[in-house]
């Protein structure tokens, strides 16, 4: 699906990156620790997130993540706004819980960037 | 290219205590003080001085290989000397090493080409013309015997095989193993200064010495102090990303420096990050002051973290750190002092071989 689908679909607000919502997406990851979106998410998926400091943005920018959307209502911080403007990485924000945002997405589609952490991966 | 040689140049040569006012108008000079001073007459002012150079010590360090051209022109003894010359004239170059199944039988030039022409056998085959008893150099031997064959032969480039398989695997020239010199003397020199300048602590700085092929980053990173985290790895993603390696391979080594980042920041008192790429392999080396780890195996298990709160509210300090290195690295090494310190080292290894 195009990010702007996915904008409507999460009834979501845009802070960044109105041009790039025609891009395709075709995965996401969930998760509210950094350190696991480090380890775990893959290069143009979609970040699903409830924290909104700009270490989310370097983050992503670091995964070439697609573009993050982040959960649960909240309003990013100016300074992470404006890194995400500076590292052109689409930031929207949706009301709903990250729950129901990835439900929502996986009804319509959108798979996990990976479907489970693998053996090597495990301890 | 001229420029940054020359300055490179300049700066050895400032290096070596000789004033910029010499500098001035010794071209020729400097670049002979550069190639063949180095290797060759050096093994006699050994016995004089006993002082070994990093020069020296970078002739025997380094391998043929290390500095050699690898993207070469050949040619199969079933060419023609027609086809010969055109592939001369449009690569202009001035001969090339006739290759049959990958090794090495012989080489043919411009002389041999215009002997052919004067005698008009030109459709003549490369496998009859050319120079079957070639003097090569091993991809292993120490740029030390490549010097001394250039002076012995006066040859202008030697082709390069491998010793197990006689593969031919490069060529290289003068300007080769000059190049390849300044820039390693390049890199010892920038490494010099950074731990010169990493006296003053709190000073934040980075220092990127680059070329085609290889580079060198560092920058000093501040314990407790989220802000910049992660900028210079912004730096280094463009940089590999311009030097031509693959994208997973770039993405191993942002992770990899942003998690060694992120742990001098959360835990040590500040520390640096170092980047050194060419075309094999990416190395990464992290080294902070501060509590160390004291014991590394469980600091090594998934989900093992000692990180304050505070940190864990900003999403990281979730016990991935190292584990999450190590999945990104092709070998780690990591030794800590408690009370001191941690130096971690990975190498991450260029999957296509080749930076390009």
């Amino acid at each position: 699906m195009t990010l702007s689908e996915a904008k409507e679909i999460l009834d979501a607000t845009v802070f960044v990156g109105h041009e790039k919502l025609e891009m395709e997406v075709k995965t996401a990851f969930s998760a509210d620790l950094m350190s696991d979106v480090l380890a775990f998410a893959k290069e143009n998926s979609l970040l699903l997130t409830g924290l909104t400091n700009p270490q989310v943005v370097r983050t992503a920018d670091m995964l070439d993540i697609a573009a993050i959307i982040l959960v649960r209502g909240k309003t990013p911080p100016d300074e992470t706004v404006q890194l995400a403007r500076e590292l052109n990485i689409p930031l929207l924000s949706t009301k709903y819980i990250l729950f129901e945002t990835s439900g929502r997405l996986h009804a319509r589609g959108i798979v996990g960037c990976i479907e489970k952490v693998g053996v090597d991966e495990g301890a | 290219m001229r420029e940054g040689l020359l300055a490179a140049l300049k700066r050895l040569a400032l290096m070596r205590g000789l004033s910029s006012e010499r500098l001035k108008g010794e071209k020729q000079l400097r670049l002979r003080t550069l190639t063949f001073e180095l290797p060759y007459k050096q093994d006699n002012q050994v016995t004089q001085d006993k002082k070994i150079t990093k020069t020296q010590e970078l002739v025997y360090k380094l391998k043929v290989k290390d500095v050699m051209t690898t993207d070469i022109v050949t040619v199969s003894p079933g060419n023609t000397m027609n086809e010969l010359k055109e592939i001369l004239r449009i690569r202009r170059i001035a001969g090339t090493p006739v290759v049959e199944n990958k090794r090495l039988v012989g080489v043919i030039g411009i002389d041999d080409l215009i002997r052919c022409l004067s005698e008009g056998e030109m459709d003549a085959t490369v496998g009859e013309k050319m120079t079957r008893k070639v003097e090569v150099l091993y991809g292993d031997e120490p740029l030390a015997h490549a010097v001394n064959k250039f002076n012995q032969y006066g040859f202008g480039r030697f082709p390069v095989i491998e010793r197990k398989r006689g593969r031919l695997i490069g060529i290289l020239t003068k300007s080769d193993m000059v190049t390849g010199l300044l820039k390693r003397l390049e890199i010892a020199y920038h490494t010099e200064e950074f731990r010169h300048n990493n006296n003053n602590e709190n000073h934040v700085f980075n220092n990127i010495v680059m070329d085609k092929t290889s580079f060198h980053f560092q920058y000093r990173v501040n314990g407790q102090d989220f802000k910049v985290a992660g900028e210079s790895i912004y730096k280094l993603k463009q940089i590999l990303s311009q030097l031509g390696f693959p994208p997973p391979i770039i993405r191993r080594a942002t992770i990899a420096a942003y998690e060694a980042e992120m742990n001098i920041i959360i835990y040590s008192y500040g520390g640096c990050i170092s980047v050194s790429a060419d075309y094999d392999h990416i190395t990464l080396e992290a080294r902070d002051t501060g509590p160390g780890i004291a014991n590394i195996e469980q600091a090594m298990r998934q989900g093992f973290s000692t990180a304050p709160t505070w940190v864990q509210e900003l999403g990281f300090g979730a016990g991935m750190g190292l584990p999450n290195i190590r999945k990104c690295a092709d070998t780690m090494d990591i030794e800590s002092e408690v009370g001191k310190g941690t130096h971690i080292k990975i190498v991450i290894k260029n999957t296509n071989g080749n930076g390009k």
